[in-house]
């Protein structure tokens, strides 16, 4: 059995962050990961474009890894390989699996950070054979960029979010023949800066209101069935497309990795929290890609490190929390945080449910003006309210 | 007037361009970068290149490595080719220059993160 005041539950950015914050409060803090390294996903993200907030330099994702890793003050104790196999927080301790066994660690507070996960191809139902050469983006990256071989000789991606926009690129440097990008929406789903240097610097293209209906061959992938779909992303027949392709990626979207927890708090996609990272269970933090998917790093360091910071506060008997709501008005598709807790400014992080050109985001009192805004890229406003009933957040076109 | 997506940074923004007699008026830029990106694009546009190299006795098969800057984007399939033919011995460290002015586009190929030895 172990003591610590401040446990972090994952070491990805979000827990390296938030181990820094609890440490630099004076915290005896253990940050823990079931990886033999620290970093998370970070490390298999070899691309540069990490880091522009919080570095103001422009780095790979090992390279912001290394960085932040820099920061954990050393008396922080890590602990790579063990995996968090239960969570009791009415006895605040957990239970670790790793080489050395089982054992029990006792807290007084915690930070989650476990991230996301990729959802699958199976998750999707779609009809056909169930074939080798079917990949989500991650496996993908983690064959290319770590272990050093390739998926396939020539592949269309499912999926235009920034991870299915990455993947594209990297496969056709690789030398692999990349047919197309896929995209049940009417516009793309990652940045616009990814759209730009992974498929149009390369003339890869992209099909639009486009989804995969069919899968054939076995064992291994032939053909991959594409079709049109209308409004309500039915297909429309007579639009199919057959395109002979060995390997199909996928990137559908992230999911966060909330199971451990989401019996004791309050769960919608992510974990809740309020703007200083505390849950609806008083004890236990979460941040990161687990409470909502970011899109940029910077911002989930940046929300770990006062999770940290809060979560040894509280450790330490100084810090109350409070939750005053904050909710979902017109034009915003997801919003983040779910309370305002004054002791910290209020972050607020939202994708807009459609694109706008130019538009008018209001907070409680306050107005914001906008431009150019699309759900694809999240959008950050920090401001001081007054405390209030419930702060309404809402995105109107102008 | 020309829509440009300035790639200097994930913020990604949407200028726009014009091009007059004495040079380019930008507009929507959120750093000064915004413009020196939209005169280069206009010009000449420049990447920079992230992929990896092999790696020999290494506890990883690979190790990423980018360029220390900008290259012109019509030299990447030459640089990714001469790359991929390129072998180094673990140790790596994060940071050690893999080949110095990689095919004399004055820029070094840099590793990003470290390899031990096996
Ligand atoms: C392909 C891709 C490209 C991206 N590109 C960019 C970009 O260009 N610029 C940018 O700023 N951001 C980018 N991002 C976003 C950014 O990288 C992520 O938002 C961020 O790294 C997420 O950090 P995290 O700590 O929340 O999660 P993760 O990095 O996923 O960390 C979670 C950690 O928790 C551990 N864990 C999970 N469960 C357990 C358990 N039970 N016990 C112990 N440990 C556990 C995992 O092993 C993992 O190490 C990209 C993301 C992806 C996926
Ligand atoms: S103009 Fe500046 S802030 Fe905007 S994308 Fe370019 S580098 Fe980033």
């Amino acid at each position: 059995m172990k003591r610590v005041e401040v446990v972090v539950v994952g070491a990805g950015a979000a827990g390296m962050a938030a181990a820094k914050g609890a440490a630099e409060n004076g915290a005896h803090v253990l940050l823990l990961d079931n990886e033999n390294w620290v970093g998370g996903i970070l490390q298999q993200c070899i691309h540069n474009g990490f880091g522009v907030h919080r570095y103001k330099e422009e780095l790979t994702g090992p390279e912001f890894a290394e960085r932040l890793k820099k920061e954990i003050p050393s008396d922080v104790e890590v602990m790579t390989g063990s995996f968090v196999h239960k969570i009791f927080p009415e006895e605040k301790k957990l239970i670790v699996i790793s080489r050395r066994g089982i054992e029990e660690i006792h807290y007084e507070s915690m930070v989650f950070a476990t991230g996301a996960r990729e959802k699958t191809f199976q998750s999707l139902l779609i009809p056909g054979t169930r074939p080798v050469g079917i990949y989500t983006a991650g496996q993908a990256q983690r064959m290319i960029n770590i272990d050093g071989y390739l998926p396939g000789k020539r592949a269309l991606v499912l999926g235009s979010g920034d991870v299915g926009l990455i993947m594209a690129r990297r496969m056709h440097l690789e030398g692999m023949e990349v047919i197309g990008v896929v995209e049940r929406l009417p516009y793309p789903g990652g940045l616009r800066r990814n759209v730009k240097q992974c498929l149009e610097d390369f003339d890869i293209p992209l099909y639009l209101s486009h989804t995969v209906v069919r899968v054939e061959g076995f064992p291994r992938l032939e053909k991959v069935i594409v079709a049109k779909v209308d409004g309500k992303f039915s297909p429309i027949p007579g639009t199919e497309k057959e395109l002979k392709v060995d390997t199909l990626v996928v990137s559908v979207g992230l999911v966060p990795v909330k199971k451990l927890l989401a019996k004791f708090v309050d769960v919608e996609s992510g974990i809740l929290v309020s703007n200083s990272g505390q849950t609806s269970v008083d004890s236990i933090f979460a941040a990161g890609n687990v409470t909502t998917i970011f899109d940029l790093v910077d911002y989930v360091a940046n929300e770990g490190e006062k999770a940290g910071k809060n979560a040894a506060l509280y450790a330490k008997g100084k810090f109350e929390g409070k939750r005053i709501p904050v909710k979902k008005g017109e034009g915003v598709k997801v919003l983040h945080p779910k309370w305002y807790d004054p002791s910290d400014p209020l972050s607020v992080y939202l994708r807009v449910s459609r694109p706008m050109e130019r538009a008018v985001v209001r907070i409680g009192k306050y107005e914001i003006e906008a431009e150019d805004l699309t759900p694809a890229e999240m959008v950050h406003v920090e401001i001081e309210p007054p405390c209030e009933d419930e702060i309404v957040v809402s995105v109107t076109e102008v | 007037m020309e829509r440009i997506k300035c790639v200097r940074c994930p913020l990604g923004c949407m200028l726009k361009v014009k091009v007059t007699k004495d040079g380019i008026e930008v507009e929507g830029n959120r750093c000064p970068r915004g413009e020196e990106f939209a005169l280069q694009e206009i010009e000449n546009p420049m990447r920079i290149l992230t992929t990896s190299v092999r790696v020999s006795g290494g506890v990883l098969p690979l190790v990423s490595v980018k360029t220390s800057g900008a290259v012109p984007r019509d030299k990447i399939k030459e640089l990714m080719d001469h790359i991929k033919s390129l072998e180094v011995e673990a140790p790596v460290k994060i940071g050690d220059v893999i080949e110095k002015n990689v095919l004399n586009l004055g820029v070094d190929l840099v590793a990003t993160r470290d390899c031990d030895e096996k």
